[in-house]
């Protein structure tokens, strides 16, 4: 480093005996950092990529300005361009849904390729319409059926869910909806307090369940002949013509503690589902009845 | 420490890089620096096109990136992107080798095989050709351009262009049919991003040989700071014997001062160590960071002392306790065997030993299992409990092969697959076919009254029918524990 001293410098660096490099004037402990100058080559991508930076501020949009922001030269937009992806993807789909379109849930289910295209989107369809009520997996809860076991208050074959699935429970104005109305025997007068407690009782003993010390049998028994039986069958077997559950099976679902058979006997059950019919189309309905049978509980 | 005073704004920003003009050498490590060169760019433009039947369905090349489909071929290995711990293997023995060769000879991999070194030197070369020896390349560059000095430039620029080019070219043909993809290059038919990949190939090739050349060892690469950490004073460096070049004086004095009895070095300072490095360093100086180890200077030396008529090997690979040693009049030693090298040998040996056992007992076919989280158990109408479980199964043969799907772990345990039809014995039958795998969604089923915890393991097994290959997996099977 030849350095011309004509004036005398009020910031004299420093400069290290070893390497006859100048120092910045940094001290710490008596280590002094070098001041190296930096590689040509450094420098310069350094300042290419400054240079850089105003051909993107001209390029694409990057000024926020008070409700907008620049729009860059290019007008590009992540909006447009996901677009363009969306549509392209639409389009992608369209050749595979057409399969569909044309098959029933059945003929899907017997087509290695069809039933794939069914799974992936009946899934994202139930993630998107059902999984609120249902659950992720369609497991359900109290007052929702799980879809992944073998009970089935309307039946559980492709047709069946299909048919559930388009018209809905209990829905007004679809004449082919699912209706079931159990009377409200508590509220409407029709069996007392202990009479209910009685068939309550009766209910458990026919699903091989305990019942309480007390309870009246014999009395429920005659009361669930002359009042229950109908629908629910002699042995309560359930009718899944008119939507009356098993209740001599493991699964409840409203629940089979007496609490809960007092309530349902008191006030009645009425769960109702949304008619999907119309609101998705026949493909994704499809799929989710494809979907729903494979869950596991499928007949 | 200088008290010397400089202004620190007196100080550029940046420092200028000087050019190093290396002067050809021959000898023997040149020699072996062409045969290595040869070789490798040899195996890297034409391996490609080696072809390696694996029967139909399956690629014929020999090595093969098969990105579209998830496969890797390497002769007759054939790897899965699961098992792409392979290359963990590989670059840990990569890591291991380089401490290794570090070791026992320094920075043997910088002079003779990185990449950098041998396309530099390829490039050295195409330089040498149009525009002469050092000197005159030195003197063509200070002299004001002419036509000679411009076609002369052109030419090497367009011959690196054009080494550059087909360096990038021959490395998109690991990626795909290597024949298929020259013709459709040819006809310019070829995916978008070979082009794309050539073009920054050629770009990286061109500027890191041609124009950053020993820059690229001395700033870009981490090697030399880690191998500066690894060296010790018992690996074979290229080295200055001081203990016999010191003091330098030339040949005449040389004859002066032994006729009085003083001492005089070998070195004659004619400075053909420096002329010939390709990083353009004073090996005189000691062991340095920026020293490739080329050997090149070791040439170069050695013809001057020959024409001067003095022992060769005044530069040679050396151990830094040797000079010493000589110094101080005792015998050199070497020892390549040592404590470290021997661990570097053991630890290559294991995890190549290791990686060799693993391919020679390679299954054809595997089993992953991953329980169904939502719901995690369901209650069927007779009180029997069910897990729900995604199967995927491999097969790695180039045929369709059936496996049977089992279940073991609890009493009266059963298996069902969802659209797959059982065999007589009620074992679901999944037929995978040839390289690929498939998923299926899988129903396992405790009957009622078998005492459940929250969690058991259970085992679910797949045979191949026909070959009679097992694999299984374990898993758990969930249920609503401690309540009967």
């Amino acid at each position: 480093m030849d350095q011309h001293h004509d004036v005398p410098k009020i910031h004299a660096a420093h400069i290290d005996a070893v390497t006859g490099q100048a120092t910045t004037g940094h001290e710490w402990d008596g280590i002094r950092e070098l001041n190296t100058p930096l590689p040509r080559w450094w420098l310069g991508i350094f300042y290419a990529t400054i240079i850089w930076s105003f051909g993107y501020w001209i390029v694409y949009p990057a000024w926020p300005l008070l409700t907008d922001a620049t729009r860059g030269v290019f007008g590009y937009a992540t909006r447009s361009d996901i677009t363009v992806q969306m549509n392209e993807l639409k389009a992608q789909r369209a050749a595979l849904a057409a399969g569909m379109a044309d098959a029933t849930p059945a003929q899907i289910k017997a087509d290695p390729t069809l039933f794939q295209i069914a799974m992936a989107q009946g899934k994202a369809a139930f993630g998107d319409n059902c999984a609120a009520c249902h659950g992720v997996g369609g497991a359900g809860g109290k007052g929702y059926p799980n879809l992944n076991d073998d009970d089935w208050l309307w039946g559980g074959s492709l047709d069946a869910i299909m048919q559930t699935l388009r018209h809905g429970v209990r829905v007004a104005g679809h004449d082919e909806t699912r209706v079931s109305q159990m009377p409200a025997f508590g509220r409407d007068g029709m069996l007392k307090r202990d009479e209910i407690n009685a068939v309550a009782n009766h209910v458990r003993e026919l699903a091989g369940l305990s019942t309480e010390p007390k309870a009246n049998l014999a009395l429920g028994r005659k009361l669930f002949a002359d009042n229950c039986a109908a629908c629910h069958g002699p042995a309560a077997k359930g009718n899944q013509e008119m939507g009356a559950p098993n209740l001599t099976d493991a699964i409840s679902l409203y629940g089979m503690d007496v609490a809960s058979l007092t309530e349902t006997i008191t006030n009645s059950r009425g769960g109702v589902m949304p008619a999907w019919g119309g609101r998705l189309d026949e493909t994704t309905l499809k799929a989710l009845t494809v979907y729903v049978h494979s869950l596991g509980g499928g007949q | 420490m200088s008290t010397a005073e400089a202004d620190p704004d007196d100080i550029p920003l940046f420092a200028a890089s000087r050019k190093v003009y290396p002067q050809s050498v021959s000898g023997p490590y040149r020699r072996a620096k062409w045969l290595i060169l040869f070789l490798c760019l040899g195996i890297y433009y034409l391996l490609p096109f080696l072809r390696w039947d694996r029967g139909p369905h399956l690629p014929n090349q020999a090595v093969l990136a098969d990105l579209a489909n998830n496969r890797f071929y390497f002769f007759f290995i054939e790897i899965w992107p699961q098992e792409v711990y392979y290359f963990t293997g590989l670059l840990i023995m990569a890591a291991f080798a380089l401490f290794l060769m570090n070791a026992v000879a320094g920075r043997v991999w910088c002079g003779y095989l990185c990449p950098q070194t041998v396309w530099t030197d390829l490039f050295l070369a195409v330089e040498r050709f149009f525009e002469g020896d050092r000197r005159e390349r030195m003197r063509r560059d200070e002299a004001p351009w002419t036509i000679d000095k411009l076609w002369r430039k052109s030419a090497k620029h367009a011959v690196w262009l054009v080494i550059a080019w087909w360096t990038g070219g021959a490395w998109v043909l690991y990626f795909a049919d290597a024949p298929t993809l020259v013709r459709e290059l040819a006809t310019f038919t070829a995916p978008i991003s070979a082009y794309v990949w050539i073009a920054i190939l050629t770009f990286t090739t061109y500027s890191l040989a041609g124009i950053m050349r020993e820059q690229v060892c001395k700033f870009m690469c981490p090697w030399p700071r880690i191998q500066a950490a690894l060296t010790d004073d018992e690996a074979l460096n290229v080295t200055y014997r001081y203990d016999r070049g010191e003091p330098r004086v030339s040949v005449k004095q040389a004859q002066k001062l032994k006729a009085q009895g003083a001492p005089a070095g070998d070195c004659i300072d004619c400075h053909q160590c420096v002329a010939v490095c390709p990083v353009g360093i004073d090996i005189r100086e000691g062991a340095q960071l920026d020293c490739i180890q080329c050997g090149l200077c070791i040439d170069a030396c050695d013809t001057v002392m020959t024409k001067i008529d003095r022992p060769k090997r005044l530069i040679a690979y050396d151990t830094e306790i040797n000079v010493k040693r000589r110094m101080a009049g005792k015998p050199p030693v070497y020892r390549p065997l040592r404590t470290r090298t021997l661990i570097y040998a053991a630890l290559i040996l294991v995890v190549g030993g290791a990686m060799i056992w693993q391919l020679a007992t390679r299954r054809t076919a595997d089993i992953s299992v991953l329980h169904e989280r939502a719901p995690l158990f369901v209650t069927l109408s007779d009180g029997s409990i069910r897990n729900a479980y995604a199967v995927r199964l491999l097969n790695k043969r180039p045929e369709v092969r059936p496996f049977a799907l089992t279940v073991d772990g609890l009493p009266g345990i059963r298996i069902d697959a969802v659209g797959v039809a059982p065999t007589a014995d009620l074992r679901p039958v999944v037929a995978v076919d040839p390289d690929s795998s498939r998923e299926v969604r899988v129903l396992v089923t405790v009957p009622a009254g078998v005492p459940l915890e929250a969690s058991q393991p259970i085992t679910i097994t797949a045979s191949d029918l026909f070959a009679g290959e097992t694999v299984h997996a374990t898993d758990h099977f969930m249920a609503r524990g401690g309540k009967p």
